[in-house]
């Protein structure tokens, strides 16, 4: 196999421990980090290779908690990622690492969906209700990726956003404040609501995150 | 002056390591470290990290400068937005050392080499410590890289120690 391989790539170098380069020498730590303006992609193309996602998560599921979190973990990497690559853009004074839940959200709805969808998101609530302040939703009126999903009445508990979920998820994993994120669709519930598609996505944080942020507080 | 350069990641496991000295002042680029000292260095490192996650939430900054200090080595600390951080430790030519290498050290004695904690010291470090993260973040873009995989990339190594030669 290895010979075969070294013969159909005369051009290719070959260094020890098997690692090959490319061709033309450039790897990709020759390419640049900043290239935001040309790099938008067609929403028919994602939408196309998220209906494959979505296809390939639901299969082997037992349900629907079980497919969205398969589109949880999908999406989770993406935003460890996102987290350093987006810093990395920012301009070097207000290049800072988020330190409380309100920064790291604001992170989020600026930043993140910037990023992934070219507008911000709609809202940052905390959850209202005195129980749970560990609590915080991100609104999107119409999430990108829902546009051209329908989900069959029989499903009507899916948010197919769960993969944003995941992405929001991995941001706040990477930066160190442990959170779980949840998809809910809540627009529609009433005829006449101006944005059937309104998505909350629930972001609850870990205990020590708040017991941390009380500290900081103080000090 | 002799380095010791470290990626740390999330769980204290270590991503990246590299030794190189100066290339300042006529520096040819190699650790002097005394064959006896050398494997406390990663001890040294390490054991700054306790500081590290304490400093690292009292300033959004990248950079947190100089954390540490260990008789003649200075560790100073760089993290990630995603909470990887960057350890690297400087060891000034010591005085004995110095004195075996004749009249360099005395030469030395206002360069970034001699002076651990001066504020050209800082802003070279920061500079050699943001190169690095650009091309952290690179290593970080290839999709078959996960959180808290060993580097391996000889090229990321070879870009490390061009940054090395450039600013330290």
């Amino acid at each position: 196999m290895a010979h075969m391989g070294t013969a159909g790539k005369p051009g290719g170098k070959e260094s020890g421990g098997g690692l090959r380069y490319p061709t033309n020498g450039k790897t990709i730590y020759h390419r640049p980090l900043n290239r935001s303006r040309t790099s938008e992609l067609s929403q028919a193309s994602f939408a196309y290779l998220f209906s494959e996602m979505v296809a390939y998560a639901q299969k082997r599921v037992t349900g629907i908690q079980d497919l969205e979190k398969r589109l949880n973990v999908q999406g989770h990497p993406i935003g460890l990622k996102l987290l350093d690559l987006l810093l990395i853009r920012e301009p070097a004074r207000t290049q800072t690492r988020p330190l409380n839940i309100i920064a790291l959200l604001h992170f989020i709805k600026g930043n993140v969906w910037q990023h992934l969808f070219g507008r911000q998101a709609n809202e940052v609530q905390r959850s209202s209700n005195a129980e749970t302040p560990d609590e915080y939703m991100i609104i999107d009126n119409e999430p990108v990726v829902n546009a051209y999903i329908s989900v069959p009445r029989e499903m009507s508990q899916l948010n197919c956003a769960a993969f944003v979920a995941g992405i929001v998820e991995g941001v706040c994993d990477g930066a160190a404040f442990p959170a779980r994120v949840t998809a809910h669709t809540v627009g529609g519930k009433e005829d006449g609501e101006m944005w059937p598609g309104k998505t909350v996505f629930l972001v609850k944080f870990q205990p020590e995150v708040l017991e941390r942020e009380a500290l900081l507080g103080k000090g | 002056m002799s380095y010791y350069f470290a990626i740390i990641g999330t769980q204290d496991n270590p991503l990246f390591e590299h030794e190189f000295g100066t290339s300042k002042q006529g520096g040819d680029g190699q650790a002097r470290f005394s064959e006896h000292t050398r494997h406390l260095n990663q001890f040294i490192l390490h054991s700054s990290l306790d500081i590290a996650e304490e400093a690292q939430w009292t300033t959004g900054q990248l950079y947190l400068k100089a954390i540490d200090k260990f008789f003649n080595n200075y560790v100073s600390c760089f993290v990630t937005a995603g909470n990887i951080k960057f350890l690297l430790l400087h060891q000034p030519l010591n005085p004995t050392a110095g004195a075996a290498a004749g009249t360099s050290s005395t030469r030395n004695s206002t360069s970034i080499a001699a002076n651990p904690t001066s504020p050209q010291t800082e802003e070279a470090v920061k500079n050699f410590f943001n190169e690095v993260y650009e091309n952290y973040v690179k290593a970080v873009m290839s999709p078959f890289y996960k959180l808290n995989m060993e580097i391996k990339s000889p090229v990321f190594r070879a870009r490390v120690a061009a940054a090395g030669r450039k600013y330290l």
